[in-house]
């Protein structure tokens, strides 16, 4: 017991775990990370395309 | 066909660590309260800059044995992306001390270090830069890049640990090591792997697009 209140007089975001809220931000940062993720996939594709193009030209 | 697995696989630990570097359970520690989990963000900066940094090195010593101008270009690339990172976990461990040691630019041994380190980097580009024949554009960007190394290891990750130094790890100071539970390293080190994979794969996309390049000029 004494050891619980040691350890919860350090302030951590609780309230805002307790209330879930923080799930907002994760699921914010998950579209973003997303979002960026999948613009790499594009910027990869292109890059491909243009390979075979320069390949084709050879 | 390009294998695009480890790609997936680099994204997938990446998402992992965003979201379960915010839900996961961190130990309480004073100070450091929920700044803890920039571990999970700011370290693997490092980690993918030092790997990137590794790479780099590589292709310029089999640059310096071979004289394949297409090492050359992976060596450049590769040093290119990494003082990316580089920069990013200087700025990301800026904006973390101002909350746990106070300042954002303390004069502390390891800061100024890195500060060093990353200018003898920039300083091989400027070099890079000042040639037109690239044989030896090649010949002398790879023997300083192999110094930059050298000088740069030393300089972050020995000297500081020598002096006195506020970041973990240096000057009996603990490392990340004892502040880390087994339920954060379970989110650290996927966190590092997919921060080196979409580190390589930028430098990836960097050198075909100059390996396009090349072909083209021809």
């Amino acid at each position: 017991m004494k050891l619980l209140s040691f350890l919860q007089s350090v302030e951590m975001a609780d309230t805002m775990r307790s209330e879930g809220k923080i799930y907002v931000v994760v699921a914010g940062l998950v579209i973003i990370v997303t979002g960026f993720l999948a613009y790499l996939f594009l910027l990869d594709r292109k890059v491909t395309k243009l390979e075979k193009e320069v390949n084709n030209l050879k | 066909m390009r294998k695009y697995w480890w790609k997936f696989l680099g994204a997938g630990l990446l998402l992992f660590s965003v979201i379960f570097g915010f839900l996961g359970e961190t130990p309480r520690r004073e100070i450091l309260n929920e700044t803890i989990r920039m571990v999970y963000f700011h370290v693997p900066m490092w980690f993918s800059m030092m790997a990137l940094m590794i790479s780099s090195l590589v292709y310029s010593v089999r640059y310096l044995q071979k004289g394949n101008i297409r090492d050359d270009i992976y060596a450049s690339q590769f040093a290119a992306v990494s003082i990316i990172f580089g920069i990013l976990g200087f700025l990301t461990g800026m904006l973390w001390g101002n909350f746990t040691w106070g300042d954002w630019l303390p004069k502390d041994p390891k800061l100024i270090a890195v500060e060093v380190g990353l200018l003898i980097y920039s300083a091989y580009f400027i070099l890079r830069g000042s040639f037109d024949d690239e044989q030896r554009r090649g010949r002398l960007s790879a023997i300083y890049n192999i110094f930059a190394f050298a000088s740069f290891m030393p300089l972050v990750w020995i000297l500081p640990r020598l002096t006195d130094s506020l970041h973990p790890g240096n000057g009996g100071n603990p490392a990340f090591g004892s502040d880390m539970d087994i339920k954060m390293r379970m989110i650290f080190y996927p966190a590092v792997l997919g921060w080196i994979i979409i580190g390589t794969w930028i430098a990836s996309l960097r050198i075909r697009l100059k390996l396009i390049n090349e072909t083209i000029n021809e």
